[in-house]
Order: structure tokens, then sequence, then C-alpha cells
């Protein structure tokens, strides 16, 4: 096992959730490629994600635009925003192509708005373009233990 | 159980007026019992859309009222709603959201059900002597009508027909399945959400254009210019009418009602790209009726009390306790329609709805207030006056303003003739 490269992809990704949690959020642009897309799933079993029905299924422009929904202060759901704390672990390379490497990991978060505290458990996976000594987001996916079942607004970016 | 009005003076006839409900409507648990009685199990309710269960076998589970409820197609393509319970020991006989099965077998104690809910088979049947006729323990079945694909169950055998109870809201059904673009209209996957508060809040909702610009300031901020002015209809021409029965339409973009009309309207920017790609593969007559129906429907129809043809969805509710609501954003494609078209309306879809729309949440947001609210002042009214200055008779009912709350008032005066009769 490359314990070096693991390490390496586990960092970028455990910034990645540190810019999330803490609403860094031109810092967390910054950390995908153009053509990158950032998907919540419904279906546990789907990787065909452009003809299914997602949580979420954003390009450059849809990242672009959640972020200032989240922001601008416009949208009631997220005055007061509600705040995150994450946790990744697990994490395992599951591919290496030389360009890209495939990471997955386990994602625990909290979130805590007005008077309630949710908790969501999710799977996500990484595909990370070497980019000089750090990486670029290509994909991450996103996939909720409960995405099937009946959920509440999600007014932050898992 | 005593109304909390009561202590009022107020008896359930007082609740509904013509202009205002009573704030009981949202809080008493005793009302909540009532109305999955006299509404849920009294009238029409939506079950599925026929694409939902395309095949022998095809099922999906969902609820009247609170009742579980399997919809299944048998093997001669007729549909039975039957109650997911066991006539053994209660037991659901079929769980998950949907499937495909031959039969239905009880996991408790193994009785055997086929498609159209005959008890086909028992376990060890010799204990029971002659004292069990499988004949007389069928899962029970509701009564089941379908209108333009939409498919209705009724617990009551003797109320009207499911084509008079929708009466002049078919013709909208009608239009609504024009966005199928020419190919038959598909539901390709729901957003599931809950929140917490009464089912009525939402069933307001459908046609209350009033909160839109507010509400959806940051869904408005977040599309093009020309779209922007398209849902700028608050002060437009749009209208609201009473369908009778409880149903309304509301009209917020007159432009769009009939999407096979103005097919030579010159293509949304937004949808350029999109007609661009299309021409590969089809006439440019087809491109531009598969293009206009992509965004979908200018109108919300509601049908009472649980679904809605709502623009390019259907939105149904599920009423889980008096203070608690479930509701479905099911999407459409074009069933054989070109992948393109159908991966834009995903997509919109995506954009709005769900519990990471940039629309939904912010509804949901604001239901949440109203039922916070609706327990200050619990004598206090609900105002739905609204639009009734200009309300003028028609042939299909009563007619106001995009933003009147004309199908709220149609809506209670419903479940009010319900609920006392
Ligand atoms: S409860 Fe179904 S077989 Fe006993
Ligand atoms: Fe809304």
């Amino acid at each position: 096992m490359n314990i070096e490269l693991l390490n390496q992809a586990a960092a970028f990704v455990s910034l990645e959730a540190d810019l999330l949690d803490h609403s860094e959020y031109t810092e967390w642009l910054n950390l995908w490629e153009e053509s990158g897309t950032y998907i919540v799933p419904i279906d546990p079993n789907t990787t065909d994600f452009a003809n299914t029905l997602n949580y979420a299924h954003d390009d450059a422009t849809m990242r672009r635009l959640r972020v200032e929904r989240l922001t601008s202060g416009e949208s009631v759901s997220t005055v007061p925003a509600p705040r995150t704390i994450r946790s990744l672990s697990r994490f395992r390379l599951l591919g290496d192509d030389g360009q890209a490497v495939t990471l997955r990991c386990t994602q625990i978060l909290g979130e805590f708005r007005k008077d309630v505290l949710k908790h969501y458990t999710a799977d996500v996976t990484f595909v990370l373009k070497r980019a000089g000594d750090s990486f670029r987001i290509q994909q991450k996916v996103v996939r909720l233990l409960n995405s099937t079942d009946a959920l509440a607004c999600i007014a932050y970016i898992p | 159980m005593t109304l909390q009005a009561a202590s009022q003076g107020l008896t359930l006839a007082d609740l509904v007026q013509q202009d205002r409900v009573h704030t009981s409507l949202y809080t008493d648990p005793a009302l909540f019992e009532q109305e999955m009685d006299k509404v849920f199990s009294s009238t029409w309710v939506w079950v599925a859309h026929a694409s939902e269960i395309p095949e022998a076998g095809s099922y999906k589970t969902t609820f009247v009222g609170r009742q579980p409820v399997v919809v299944v197609r048998d093997r001669k393509q007729q549909v039975h709603v039957l109650l997911n319970r066991c006539r053994h020991r209660a037991a659901t006989v079929c769980e998950g959201h949907k499937g495909k099965t031959n039969s239905f077998v009880c996991p408790y104690h193994g009785w055997s059900y086929s498609l159209d809910g005959a008890l086909r088979g028992v376990p060890s049947p010799e204990s029971y002597g002659d004292l069990l006729d499988k004949a007389d323990f069928p899962l029970i079945k509701l009564r089941v009508e379908e209108y333009a694909g939409m498919i209705f169950a009724t617990f009551k055998d003797d109320i009207e027909p499911l084509v008079d109870y929708l009466g002049p809201a078919k013709k909208w059904m009608d239009l609504f399945m024009k966005q199928g673009g020419g190919f038959p209209v598909k539901v390709a996957g729901e957003h599931r959400f809950r929140f917490p508060g009464n089912w009525k809040i939402q069933l307001e909702n459908t046609t209350d254009a009033y909160h839109f610009p507010l509400v959806h300031k940051s869904f408005l901020s977040s599309v093009d210019e020309q779209t922007e002015k398209m849902l700028d209809f608050v002060e437009g021409p749009g209208l609201v009418e009473d369908l009778g029965n409880g149903h309304s339409v509301m009209v917020m973009i007159p432009e769009l009602v009939d999407l096979e009309a103005n097919l030579d309207a010159p293509i949304p920017d937004r949808f350029a790209e999109l007609a661009e790609e299309l021409r590969k593969d089809y006439p440019e007559d087809q491109v531009r009726r598969i293009v206009r129906a992509v965004g979908g429907s200018g109108f919300n129809l509601n049908l009472f009390p649980n679904v809605a043809c709502s623009m390019a969805f259907f939105r149904v509710l599920r009423p889980v306790s008096v203070t608690e609501t479930e509701i479905h954003h099911a999407a459409i494609v074009m069933d054989g329609g070109p992948a393109a078209a159908n991966q834009a309306r995903l997509r919109l879809h995506e954009h709005f709805q769900g519990p990471m729309g940039f629309g939904t949440p912010d509804d949901a947001e604001a239901w949440d207030r109203v039922q916070r609210g609706s327990f200050a002042g619990t004598n206090q009214w609900i105002m739905l006056n609204r639009g009734l200055a200009k309300e003028v008779e028609t042939p299909d009912g009563r007619r106001s303003d995009v933003s009147a709350e004309t199908g709220m008032r149609a809506a209670y005066r419903q479940w009010k003739k319900l609920m006392t009769a």
C-alpha cells in the first residue's frame, strides 16, 4: 500500500472538509477542476448520475451559485446558517491511473441550526487529479446512508 | 375527542369561514384524527402515476392517509390498491418503495397472496380444519380509477366516479401531460422530505403565488434574466381559479398553459444549447415541441387532498401527524425521449426541488415558521381573503388574480364539506 499517497490524499480531503465546516467557500471553490462535478445521489447503487435524479449534481456554475445562495442572506432556510462539524476517516485508495487518484472515506457530519441537531453519515468518494504536489477535485460523490429516506432541508454543502 | 376550539364556543362548521380558517386547523390533534377518517378515507386520494408501475408485477408502496397500501399491476394489466396488511395477524406483506414481484408472501407465517390480492396459500392448513375459507381472506382492496395516467384510490364505493370528482380539473391534467413533448410522461425518481408542520400548510402553498418573489429570492438570483422575468408573475396577468371539489389551478405564466401552442415563439436563451443538440436528431418542429416541454407548464393544478401537477413535477403530500408532513416531488421525464432533454429536466428539478434544491428548503422553512407561529394566539384566524374583492364567477367555478387565495378558499370549502358530512 502506498501510505505516502494515502496520507497525501487524506490530508487534501481533510482540508476540503475543514473549509466547508468553516464556510471558507472561495478557497473551497478553488480546490476544484473546472470540469469537476459534485454529486449527492439518491439511488445508492447508481453510477449513471447524469441520467438519474440526484439531490445535487453540480458543475462549476452550479457550485458557484450554490455558494452564492448559502452566503447571500437571501434564503430564509440559510439564515441563520447551519453550523456543521464533519469528521472523515477510514480512508482507502481505490485507484490511481497516474493522472488521478480515487479515494473513498466515511464522513460523519453533525449539523445544528436553530434548536435541532441532526446527523448525516455518508460514504464519500473523491476523484483527485494530480496538480503539482497537491490535487484538484475532479469528482466528489457523497452517498448519504439514508439517501432513500425522507430527508429534511440540507442548507450547507455535505 | 373534543375540539380545541370548543373552549372558544366554536363548532367544527365555524372553523372554516368564507375568508378565514381557525388556527386550530393546524394544531388540533383531534381534528387531525377526524381528517384521516372524513377526508383521507372518504374521497379520492392519489396513489401513483401509471409509469411508476409499468409492467405486470410492478408495485409501489404508499399511504392513503396513514394507512399503508400497495399499488400493483397484475398479469392482466389491471391496477390494484391493496391494504398492506396480512389478513392473518396484520404484518405488512410488502416492504420497500417499489419493485417487481410475482406474489406477496407474508414474512410472519407465510400466507401468500396473488397480485390481485387473493389469498392463495396458507402453510400447514390442517390445524384450521374447515374453519378457514381462503376466499374470505383476500388483501383488502380499495376502489381504483385512473385519469390521464394518474391513479387514485378510495375506500368509498358510493362516491362519484373519479372523472366526475375531477370535473373541470381534467382539462388541466390533459394540458399538464403535454410536457411529454410528444412522448409519454414518465416519473423518474422523486425527492422526499419532511417538514414539522400540518399538511394543509403545504396544500395551501401550491396555489400561493404571493410568497414566490420573497421566499424564492435566492432561487431567482440563481437563474438567467429571461427566466427571472418569466417568474416575475405576482402582479402579472395570471389567475387562480376554483375548479370545484377543492381543486384549483393557478396560472402563473399564461403563455405556457398550452405547451403545443406558440411553437414559433423564440427559444429561450437557456435552452439554446439544448435545441442545438436536439437538431442533430430531430426535425425543427419536433425540436421546438420538446424544448418547450422541457421547462414545464406555466401553471400549478391542485387536486384535493393530496396531489398537485406543479409546473414540471408531481407534488404529493402525506399527513404523518398534526404537526408533521411528508412531501414527495416526483420528477417527470419524456419516456423514450432524447437523453439530453431528459437530463435537462432532471437538472432543472434538482435546481429547485429537494432538500438541497434552491427553492424547496426555503418553502419548508416558511411552513415550519407557520406551524411554530400557530401555537401563539390559539383563538386567532388564518386570513385567506386575498383576491376576494376581485373574485368573479366562471363556468368552472370562481376566479381571481394570480396571487389570490382563491385556491385555498376552494380547498377549505371542500374540507368543511367532508368534515361536516
Ligand atoms: S401475520 Fe401474516 S401470515 Fe401470520
Ligand atoms: Fe414556494
